[in-house]
């Protein structure tokens, strides 16, 4: 089962591959993992995928919150949340093909970011699932190249997970 | 304006740190240099990873963080072990190293090593100050981090020219650390639910782990465990916790408990386990306990709850507090039968005698009940640990061994911090040839310090643990268990001005038992042991 897990942690060197360090030392696995900083600059919001059983997101939870530098963590419920991953593609698109590959992107809400005489590059921003739908509708195609950024997420609704002042 | 240097050495004194064991080198040579004029007394020791074992003695006779402090690089890896080891058993430690200078980070230069990144699955928390005015902050929270909640090692890695750097000192501020909030009390709630589960019991048993000592526990556990008459087993890092002799201690349970331990265990229909994290050597078969036996657990770390065991009812916070607040809500009760029940399997410990062989288990009941009461026992690893952890009378002295980690070489070198901790207190080593010559190199220590600390060297010219696997799972194919090359330990100990004797005949362990507990200053006993004692 997949689960989405936010957690805050101070913005400072050797945080992240802590929380990395932590998952691949107990086994934990990671489909996902992105990192940004937030609107308070001393505070970084770390977006997990992990895949496993409620005993393993125990703890995940609890291995996490062990960790000093993490603020505070809280695991999504899957029903509600908003979730999006940036995946930029480069498919080989010679002047015949240019015109399907814009329809899918227009329907599939994505957009072409450049273009050459033999490739075209989109980029889509989506759930994870949407993103595997672009994938294969491009497939056919002959894709070059792929890159994504590991999903981000936030609650629905008004609540929020935040640090206290 | 004082140096990083001198502001680290203010911050121990500020601390109450009184003894710290090390081993210098260029790269933390002006932190040496700040010492040298403190009171805070440095002891030499002969390895780095001894001046880790040594701090964690400290740290667990004086209920305070040991320090320990060493070089970049090598020095810095030496440490290791010993942290993990300090890490295994939850053991509050602050360790200082120098690094290479901040512009050299990173080009692999001499002696550089990414400590804190070695370092990182064994430490509770780790800094490398790059911001000389940050030393302060990162000192403070250091010593808060490694002493609450659930202790462990602290790592601060200092490059050696931030060490130079002169800043304002101040060290009157209070430490908040956000992302660290220890629970302490526990959730009334649960503790009124553990109480339910305890009238409801027929079968009640307590648990007690390491972590009654990591929060001073000893008195509230034993006010408890009488008040509601509740028998009490105890892990290896629990012993002690409670007297051996106390009619209400069942001894030692797990894979080398005592039988009456592990029958409790079986036989309970309440588990109450406290600071004790269900270890796979204390709980060899966790999915059946959980099945049959409603449990309890009383942990200052959340993360130890329910990660070996399935708990009913989880308890978070300290061990001294929970027990406090039960304390002040449980009746009286008498559980005569389940008593009774547990006492027909309490049987007085029947040595095996071989002609002209010493028992070494034997040798350790009579050792511990012939020494002070007050005495620490330090054991090591191997057949001596278990020998030791099962034979060892307690009444208020100490046990250290250890326990998670199972490291050869902690006993003689974490006696020296034990001892410096607590000089009032006979200190003495139980270990074999084996891990004794993993350690050896500390008596120079010893004899430096002037210690008055007694070892006695269990010699089967064995591995003996080994041994025994390969005997019992190996089909006898012994491989790499032969220490016939070992020195004569009474020869060595001479070259150190340390008194010796060596035994292999029952009839001398009285005499020397006299020798070595009336001795001033340190003793080394040899004893001589059959080579096929097993552990059990």
């Amino acid at each position: 089962m997949k689960q989405t897990v936010s957690i805050l942690v101070e913005n400072h060197a050797g945080v992240l591959s802590r929380v990395s360090g932590l998952f691949s030392r107990r086994g934990f696995n990671i489909d996902s993992l992105a990192v940004g900083v937030t609107d308070d600059s001393s505070v970084s919001r770390i977006t997990i995928v992990v895949d496993g059983d409620d005993y393993m997101l125990e703890q995940v939870e609890k291995q996490l919150n062990k960790l000093i530098d993490v603020i505070k963590l809280r695991t999504l419920p899957q029903d509600e949340i908003i979730s999006r991953e940036l995946m930029l593609i480069k498919v080989t698109a010679k002047s015949d093909a240019r015109g399907d590959i814009m329809d899918i992107a227009k329907i599939m809400g994505a957009k072409i970011s450049d273009i050459t005489t033999s490739t075209m590059t989109v980029e889509i921003a989506d759930t994870a699932e949407r993103l595997q739908t672009m994938l294969d509708l491009l497939a056919p195609y002959g894709v070059k190249e792929v890159v994504r950024t590991g999903t981000i997420a936030l609650q629905r609704g008004g609540e929020s997970i935040t640090v206290q002042k | 304006m004082i140096t990083v240097a001198q502001a680290v050495v203010r911050c121990l004194e500020a601390e109450g740190v009184s003894v710290i064991f090390g081993y210098p080198g260029a790269a933390i040579c002006p932190v040496y240099d700040a010492l040298s004029v403190s009171s805070i007394h440095h002891v030499l020791v002969r390895e780095e990873q001894n001046a880790a074992h040594a701090a964690s003695g400290f740290a667990r006779i004086s209920g305070k963080p040991g320090v320990c402090i060493a070089t970049s690089g090598p020095g810095a890896l030496n440490l290791i072990t010993g942290i993990a080891t300090a890490y295994a058993d939850s053991i509050p430690m602050v360790i200082i190293t120098g690094q290479v200078s901040t512009e050299l980070l990173g080009r692999d230069v001499f002696q550089e090593a990414d400590i804190t990144g070695a370092a990182e699955p064994f430490v509770k928390h780790s800094y490398l100050v790059k911001e000389p005015e940050r030393i302060a902050g990162v000192m403070k929270e250091a010593f808060y981090i490694a002493s609450t909640g659930r202790p462990g090692p602290v790592l601060i890695d200092i490059p050696v020219d931030v060490q130079r750097v002169k800043i304002e000192f101040d060290y009157s501020f209070d430490v908040s650390v956000r992302g660290y909030k220890p629970t302490l009390a526990g959730h009334q709630g649960q503790v009124k639910r553990m109480l339910a589960a305890l009238k409801a019991a027929q079968k009640p048993l307590i648990c007690a782990g390491g972590g009654i000592f990591s929060c001073h526990a000893q008195k509230e556990l034993r006010g408890f465990a009488e008040y509601c008459k509740i028998p009490v087993v105890t892990t290896m890092m629990g012993l002690g916790a409670i007297e051996t002799e106390h009619p209400l201690n069942f001894g030692m349970l797990g894979m080398h408990g005592q039988r009456t331990a592990n029958m409790a265990v079986h036989e309970a229909d309440l588990l109450i386990l406290i600071g004790a994290r269900v270890g796979d050597r204390a709980v060899t078969t966790p999915g059946v306990l959980e099945k049959r036996t409603k449990i309890v657990h009383i942990d200052v770390d959340p993360a130890e709850i329910g990660k070996n065991v399935d708990v009913q009812i989880p308890i978070v916070g300290d061990a001294k507090v929970i027990l406090t607040q039960l304390m002040e809500k449980a009746e009286p009760m008498d559980h005569v039968n389940w008593l009774n029940e547990l006492d027909k399997y309490k049987k007085p410990a029947v040595y095996q005698q071989t002609p002209d062989k010493i028992n070494p288990k034997e040798f350790i009941h009579t050792l511990s009940e012939r020494a002070e009461a007050d005495t620490v026992f330090v054991a090591d690893v191997g057949q001596n640990q278990i020998w030791s952890a099962a034979n060892c009378v307690l009444r208020n002295g100490r046990f250290l061994t250890s326990g998670g980690m199972g490291t050869m070489g902690y006993s003689v070198p974490a006696a020296v911090g034990a001892k410096l901790a607590s000089p009032h207190q006979p200190v003495i080593v139980t270990c074999g040839d084996g891990s004794f010559q993993m350690e050896m190199m500390e008596l120079a220590t010893i004899c430096q310090e002037k210690l008055d600390i007694k070892i006695v060297v269990m010699k089967n010219n064995r591995l003996g643990m080994v041994r025994e696997l390969q005997k019992n799972d190996y089909a006898g194919n012994y491989t790499a268990v032969f220490l016939d090359g070992g020195p004569d330990f009474g020869k060595l100990a001479a070259a150190y001005g340390i008194p010796s004797l060596s035994i292999s005949r029952p009839q001398e362990v009285d005499g020397a038992l006299e020798r070595l507990l009336s001795q001033t200053g340190p003793f080394l006993l040899e004893c001589m042991v059959d080579p096929e004692e097993s552990s059990l």
